[in-house]
């Protein structure tokens, strides 16, 4: 029972790493694009939820009401103005740009927040749980996060699939140079994608800062285990990437079980393994 | 003759240090439907890309609809109405024949080119609306492209060697698809490097040849010897 509790568990913890990962796989997606600082985005979403929690004494799920918009705002002008000078044929200005960024993202709120652990309280929703089995409990946290993931990515892949600027955002995907034939700016286009992958990232941030601690350097691991779940699922395959968020969670809950020590370690390993067994991922949709 | 609906005076275009367009003089008229022949690397492709604002010009250069345009960028010429259908068709390969059809229209669209009137000008995309847009045939796929680039209702449409590697018999298919397109009052711009297509369709002929017009005139005016000799060469050289 107690492993398939392991695994229980681990599912839904990878509905959290599916939401630290999808922003970043759709930024990739639409604009052949990683950005290094996407760790430190999503804790910088988690100290809004912190500041806006602080103001207001709301629940931190009301903080999102605030948080997501200031994250996809944040987004569309820091593209406008800054990403989009950066991307060209040559693909090292953005990593060096956002890898700057991530170090500027960290000292800031060093500054600011110091390096106390953090975290928001979430009142009764922290230990209310759902009985499965005797030996077994959802908690209702982990749920409703991992609910969250499912229904960001589903709602991704509507936007996506059945609405105009989701056409245009895969055609922009497809190629850069002839959807502005169509009338598309690529300027545009890009700022509207990662407006959309901040409103997730900002998400991912509320969540973050309710279910663990955090303080400000632990960004780069939230990066690692979005490109890990990115990778694993197979590039620009939004279901993919929940798979791959799902599996690296089953791998730690199930690698913690075997020894607590393990739980980082077993998800890199299974990460490793998968990338030599299937470079391209799990179920990728992505050529070229 | 009233204005040129498009016009081009002394148009240069440069790839890096590289120039490929030497002053380009060219015009044409609303309704008119004029072919750009060529042998490969004259320039004709350049050209269109100049005037679509994919190759950056200079302001005073292009002039469309009275309004100079040189150096605006290719989405805000789609908006001012010029539509082109690329060379090599690039579709694109994760929309649907449907999808593909529907994305002309993002920057631009109007009444006179709907999803149904294009379905009327080619019935086969209809029956193949939700396949890949890159899964159909070389000529389905390029009336894919004509019927994107009409989507926005375009006041000039820009065709970049529309029979380039597909069968004569698929080839026909197309061109029977423009005087429809006339019919609807198009006005457009056919590049080509076959010489005798262009011949058929066109109201004027511009020959290019190294970055130059070499022969411009009215299929009926110009003989055949004018032709080759814009087309290969000024003098004539060894075997040709």
């Amino acid at each position: 029972m107690d492993w398939v509790n392991a695994i229980v568990q681990g599912i839904l913890l990878g509905g959290l790493y599916a939401l630290f990962a999808a922003g970043l796989s759709l930024m990739f997606g639409v604009m052949r694009f990683v950005n290094i600082a996407h760790g430190d985005f999503i804790v910088m979403g988690a100290y809004g939820a912190l500041i806006a929690v602080a103001f207001t004494g709301v629940h931190p799920l009301w903080a999102m009401v605030v948080v997501v918009p200031g994250m996809a705002l944040l987004g569309y002008v820091g593209q406008r103005v800054l990403l989009n000078r950066t991307l060209g044929d040559d693909i090292l200005p953005p990593l060096l740009v956002t890898f700057g960024f991530s170090i500027i993202i960290q000292n800031v709120l060093l500054e600011v927040f110091s390096a106390d652990s953090q975290k928001l309280q979430a009142g009764a929703l922290e230990t209310a749980s759902i009985q499965i089995t005797d030996g077994m409990n959802i908690g209702v946290m982990p749920l409703l996060i991992f609910v969250s993931a499912v229904a960001v990515i589903g709602g991704l892949q509507l936007l996506f699939y059945k609405t105009s600027l989701g056409r245009v955002l895969r055609a922009t995907s497809d190629d850069q140079d002839t959807v502005r034939l169509m009338g598309a700016s690529n300027a545009k286009i890009f700022a509207y994608a990662t407006a959309i992958a901040s409103a997730v990232v900002g998400i991912a941030g509320v969540y973050l800062a309710m279910r663990t601690n955090f303080d400000p350097s632990v960004g780069p691991a939230r990066l690692l285990f979005a490109f890990e779940a990115v990778i694993i699922g197979g590039l620009g395959n939004l279901w993919g990437t929940l798979i791959g968020g799902i599996i690296l969670g089953v791998a730690q809950t199930v690698g913690a079980r075997i020894d607590p020590g393990l739980q980082i370690l077993a998800g890199h390993i299974v990460f490793l393994i998968i990338l030599v067994v299937r470079p391209q991922g799990l179920f990728p949709k992505m050529k070229g | 003759m009233s204005e040129p609906i498009l016009q081009t005076k002394g148009l240069e275009a440069f790839y890096g240090d590289f120039q490929a367009l030497f002053g380009i003089d060219f015009e044409i008229h609303e309704g008119e439907t004029v072919a750009i022949i060529g042998s490969n690397g004259a320039g004709k492709s350049t050209f269109l890309r100049a005037i679509t604002g994919m190759l950056k010009t200079t302001a005073q250069d292009i002039a469309f609809m009275g309004q100079n345009v040189g150096g605006l960028s290719a989405p805000n010429l789609v908006k001012k109405g010029i539509a082109m259908v690329p060379e090599g068709r690039k579709l694109f390969p994760s929309l649907s024949v449907e999808e593909n059809l529907l994305i002309g229209a993002y920057g631009r669209s109007g009444t006179q080119w709907t999803l149904d009137r294009v379905y009327d000008l080619f019935p086969i995309l209809k029956e193949r609306r939700h396949h890949g847009g890159t899964e159909l045939s070389g000529g389905q796929q390029q009336m894919v492209a004509i019927g994107r680039g009409l989507m926005s209702n375009p006041k000039l449409l820009l065709c970049d060697e529309i029979s380039l590697g597909l069968a004569p018999i698929i080839i026909k298919d197309i061109y029977d698809a423009v005087p429809k397109i006339k019919e609807h009052g198009a006005t457009m711009v056919v590049v080509e490097q076959d010489v005798n297509q262009a011949l058929a369709v066109a109201d004027r002929v511009y020959c290019f040849q190294e970055g130059r017009v070499s022969l411009s005139g009215t299929p009926g005016s110009l003989t055949k010897e004018q032709i080759s000799a814009a087309y290969f060469g000024l003098e004539k050289r060894g075997a040709h």
